[in-house]
This record gives C-alpha cells, structure tokens and sequence, in this order.
C-alpha cells in the first residue's frame, strides 16, 4: 500500500491542508493535513470529542475553518455537492416525523431534482432499489416511528446511496444496530468501494478496524497517526489518542 | 329592519371569510412550526408583533390594514431575530430568549397604546382589539389584506414543498448536499411571521400562539403522512373558524377570535383522546389486549408443564392446579381460551389442551427457546 506522504493529489479524492476549526476561539481541529486517496474504505477513530464529526463537516463545507483548504476531485467543495453522499448520526434527527421510509430515502435525491420540482417516477424508482439493497424492501410505506434502530440506521444509509456519489461520509453508522446489521452494511460500504468510490467513516470499535477498513486515521483535535490500519495501530498511537485508557479498548494490539 | 338583517349577514360573512382564511394558513403553518420544535417561538412573534401595530398607527394616523399588517410583519421579524442573535451571542437559553423578547415587546407596545388612547385623533378605536382579537371590527379591506397574505403563504409551501420537508426533517443532511438553509430557513420563519400578524385583528396577540400550535397538534394524532397533516391542519383551522363563527355569532357578547380558540382546543382535545394509533382511548385498548394476551399465553405455557408429565397431553387437570404453578389462571382466562378454542373443560372445573391449543402451546415454548438463544 501507498503511503500517504508520497500520493499524488491527482489519485485523491480528498485533499486537507492545514484545517483547523474552531468554535468561539477554542480549538476543535488543529492543523489536520489528510489526502484520501480513490477506492478506499476509511475510518476516522478518537475518543469522544476529537472532532470527528466536525472534521467531516469541514470537508463538506457544512463549517466555515478558521484556516486550511480542501479539495474534493481537485476542485473545490461547492464544484463537487453532487458527488457527495452523507450518512448523518442517526440522533441528529427527529424519527417521530411524519413520513414513511421511502419518502426519507428520496430526499437524497434532492440534490440532483433541482428547485420547484418533485421526485419523478425515477427517483422513485431508485429510492425503491436503494431500499431492497439494505434489505428493506418491505418497509418501504412504513411510518419512520414504527422503524427499530437498526432499520433507521438502514434508512439512512439507502438515502445516502440513491445520491449516488464517488465520495460517502457516513458518521457512526454502526451505533446502536445489532450484529446482522452490522455485517450488512459493511458488505455494502465494502461494494461501494469495490466499485472504486471512496468511504470515509467514523468509527468506535478498535476491534473490527483491521477488518472492515484499508485506511485508518486516529484523530483527536490533532491528527495523531494516519495510513494502513496495520502501520497505524499501535499501542503507542493509541495510547496518544486515547491519553492511556487504550488497553482497556483493545484486547489484541496490532504490532509490526 | 330588513336593512338590519341584511347588514348583519354581511358582517357575518366577512368575519365568517377572515375565520375562514385565518383557520387555514395558521394550520398550515402550524404543522411545520409544531414539527421544528418552534411552537413556542408563535407566541413570541405574536407579541412582538405588537408594537409594530402601534408604531405603524402612530406613523399613519390611520388604521390602514395594509400598513397596520406591515408594521406587524417588521416588528415581529425583528423579534425573531432578536431571540436568534441572543441564542448566539450570549450564554442565555433559548426560553430565556423567548422570555425576554415576548416581555420587552409586549411591554413597548402596551406603553404605545396606552400613549395613543391619549391622542385626540379619532381612528383610534378598535387598535385595542389587537389585544384579545375583535372579529366584529373586521372591513372588507382587512379582509383582502388577509387573503393576499394567505395566498402568499401558500403558493410559496407549495414551492418550496420539499426544500421545506427537509428543512424540517434534517437540516444537516440538507445543508451536505449545498442547499441554502439559511436562508430557506428565513423564508419558512417570514412565511410563520406572515402567517401569525394576518390572524392577530382577529384572534389578539394574546391568544394567536394557540393557532400556531392546535391544528398541527391535533392533526399529528390522525396522519402520519406530512402533505396529508398538514392538509388536516388547514382544515381543522378552518372548520375551527367557521364552528367557532357560529357560536360567537348565536351567542350574544361572546367575542369570535377565543371562541375559535375555544373550538380549535376541544378538537385538540378529542384528537388526543380518540385518535387511532396515538390517542389515548387507542392505546388502553392496545395495552388491555396486550395484558389478557400475555396471561393466556402464560398460561398456556404451564398446561404444557403439566401435560410433559402425561403421556397424554390432553389430559384434563383441575384450574387449582393451575393456580398452585403459576400466577393468574383465573376463570375469566380460561374461558376466553375456550372462546378461542385453544383449552376444553369436558367436566366443571377440568381443563385441558384442545389440539389448536396443544399446537400453539408448542409453537410459543420454541419461539421463547428461541429468543432466549440469541440473547
């Protein structure tokens, strides 16, 4: 595998340069350097508070940094919306809504729809495919209050593939959903890669990273260690990121 | 006499037309204003609406609607914006916010009044009516002032509708893909203002936040579909105005805007009582069958103890027995179960497995083995 320091900025998908975010003056993100390149599947790991999120919202433009670039394909973020998917954490939504499952998977295609215009038969269409693929099919017409857990985390993650993007952040989309679950979204995170796009993920458990992903990036406000999840798991990095508490997070440290 | 009749039908149908028109685009935009969480901030825009009212007469020296309306629309605007610029630049909370704004508002705009009711000019009357809403002062002009706005209001719902649903839904979500929240947000919130200063001539500044929050909460019970919701919304606002109209109109001294408030709350009222899936009466009945369902079933479960120990398993046993290996068993119970075919008593007081039963009593011991596996 490719380090990260020798990769061209033409074979990234992602380019950050020197991000730093902060909310009133205090810093959240300081001084990220990050190149994503195409076709990986890549996790973002730290303690509670790190910045993950905010590290995915900045490279979405959804938050102005205090300093630093990014570049999604080469171009800018406002150039590139429609090649980008997102999988919100699944609290940051009301699920007592009134609407039905389909419904909330259409609204990724909004982006492509255009103003004053509705769905058309075809992002239906694509919303219903999108749904069989997370195996929910049958719950198409379902109110979202009537859906478990794990099938709004599937939901979600059908809205996030009919914006059929190159580039999908999915923040902590294994929370809370059983073990079925799980492995059903991963083989899909592991197809979309598969078919050469780019998945960057926040994640929690140290134990399925060697697993589930080919990159890895240990964050907390600073960005402490980032490549292959073999040359980046260590207990000393993990140490640094978790401030000494990483043995009781990994029972079997990765060492090379 | 026959002019008196006449004019009060003509009274009687713009007031019914202003319930009319009010109902709607308060309930329409009840719905979004109840499902982002900002039912409250009505009852803020409504007061700080107020002053604008006040101002705008002592600009005028008229009661123009037009301008009257406008000053309501800037003034409450302003409110809005007020408890949004505290929200983010100082530590207070949102309700903190809404206190403030509403009170300082209110207050100017009663110390204007009151400076008005002073002034000699003549036009002054009726501007109290703002207050706790006068259907009877209502004119033809207010009237097309108010249907002007409603119209707004809705042509712009409905061409925003999924900008809208999405504002509503996920913010985040919308925001990645690059649309302008902010400023659909502003929109949404400009459409809530216009929506709560075209009612304020009839329902007063006091009692308009219960428009913005009724019909949405009334309707949520019946759908859960939004188009349909806020549909319902629309026309339990207006079948609220027009019952509310009557009533005020048949009973003599009895002021139209509470009444409607008075009605749109009874609905509010039944709606949560009765309302399939989310009404209360709905929910009794689900957890009654969920109790008489749980103690069959258990019961069930330890006639099939019983019956291990047989090599018959339809052997009969006294409803004593049952009672000494588990709790519940009761008459009632078993008799239900019999209802359903599951036990049979061939003699008083012995009771034992009918095949239907037997079968079921199986079924529910491997899906309980089951369950208990996988945890």
């Amino acid at each position: 595998m490719v380090k990260p320091d020798r990769l061209t900025d033409l074979e990234c998908a992602v380019v950050v340069q020197d991000l730093t975010v902060a909310y009133k003056e205090k810093p959240v993100l300081w001084d990220i350097d990050l190149k994503i390149p195409k076709g990986v599947l890549l996790a973002i790991v730290g303690p509670n508070g790190a910045g993950k999120t905010t590290l995915l919202r900045s490279i979405m433009g959804m938050i102005k940094p205090a300093a630093g670039n990014v570049a999604i394909f080469g171009q800018s973020i406002a150039a590139k919306k429609r090649s980008i998917g997102y999988m919100p954490q699944r609290g940051t939504v009301d699920w007592d809504f009134p609407t039905d499952a389909l419904d909330v998977v259409m609204m990724g295609r909004y982006g492509h729809i255009g103003w004053f215009k509705r769905p058309s038969v075809n992002d239906k269409k694509l919303s219903l495919e999108a749904l069989d693929r997370v195996g929910m099919a049958d719950f198409a017409s379902r109110p979202l209050n009537q859906l478990s857990g794990g099938q709004q985390q599937r939901v979600f993650l059908a809205r996030a593939l009919v914006q059929d993007a190159d580039l999908y952040f999915m923040d902590e989309p294994f929370v809370g959903v059983d073990a079925v679950t799980e492995q059903a979204i991963i083989e899909l995170l592991k197809e979309l890669r598969n078919q050469s796009k780019t998945v960057v993920v926040v994640h929690h458990d140290l134990q399925t990273l060697a697993d589930y992903f080919d990159w890895v990036s240990l964050l907390n406000v600073r960005q402490i260690a980032y490549g292959s999840v073999a040359d980046v798991l260590t207990p000393e990095n993990l140490k640094i990121t978790y401030g000494g508490r990483s043995s009781f997070l990994m029972h079997n440290p990765v060492i090379t | 006499m026959g002019l008196d009749v006449l004019s009060l039908n003509y009274t009687l149908s713009i007031v019914m037309a202003g319930s009319f028109i009010l109902g709607i685009s308060s309930g329409v935009l009840s719905s979004f204003a109840v499902l982002r969480q900002q039912s409250l901030l009505g009852d803020v825009i409504s007061h700080a609406a107020f002053p604008g009212i006040t101002l705008a007469f002592l600009w005028m020296m008229t009661k123009d609607p037009l301008g009257l309306f406008f000053g309501a629309l800037v003034s409450g605007w302003i409110g809005t914006l007020l408890v949004k610029s505290i929200v983010t630049y100082t530590k207070l909370s949102m309700d903190t916010a809404f206190g403030i704004v509403l009170s300082v508002f209110f207050g100017l705009g009663i110390v204007l009044l009151s400076y008005i009711q002073r002034l000699p000019t003549s036009d002054k009357a009726g501007l109290n009516s703002f207050l706790f809403g006068s259907a009877s002062t209502l004119l033809l002009q207010d009237l097309i002032v108010m249907g002007l706005f409603c119209f707004i209001i809705l042509v712009f719902l409905g061409l925003f509708w999924k900008e809208f649903k999405l504002l509503t839904f996920d913010t985040s979500f919308m925001s990645s893909m690059g649309f302008p929240v902010a400023k659909l947000d502003m929109l949404l919130t400009i459409l809530l203002v216009m929506a709560i200063v075209l009612g304020l001539q009839m329902v007063g500044v006091v009692l308009m936040s219960a428009m913005m929050i009724a019909p949405a909460a009334a309707a949520r019970q019946w759908t859960s579909h939004l188009g349909l919701m806020v549909f319902l919304a629309g026309f339990i606002g207006l079948l609220s105005g027009c019952i509310g109209t009557l009533v005020s109109n048949a009973i003599p001294q009895v002021s139209t805007g509470p009444m409607i408030v008075v009605v749109i709350s009874i609905m509010v009222i039944i709606s949560l009582v009765f309302a399939p899936h989310r009404g209360l009466v709905c929910n009794w009945i689900k957890g009654y069958y969920h109790r008489v369902n749980i103690r069959a079933n258990s019961i069930l479960m330890n006639m099939l103890l019983f019956s291990e120990s047989k090599t018959d398993p339809y052997h009969c046993h006294q409803l004593s027995a049952l009672v000494a290996i588990g709790r519940g068993p009761s008459l009632r119970t078993m008799l239900q179960l019999k209802r359903q075919k599951l036990v049979q008593n061939p003699q008083d007081d012995l009771w034992g497995f009918t095949e239907l039963g037997y079968k079921k009593a199986l079924t529910l011991k491997k899906s309980l083995y089951s369950q208990s596996h996988e945890h």
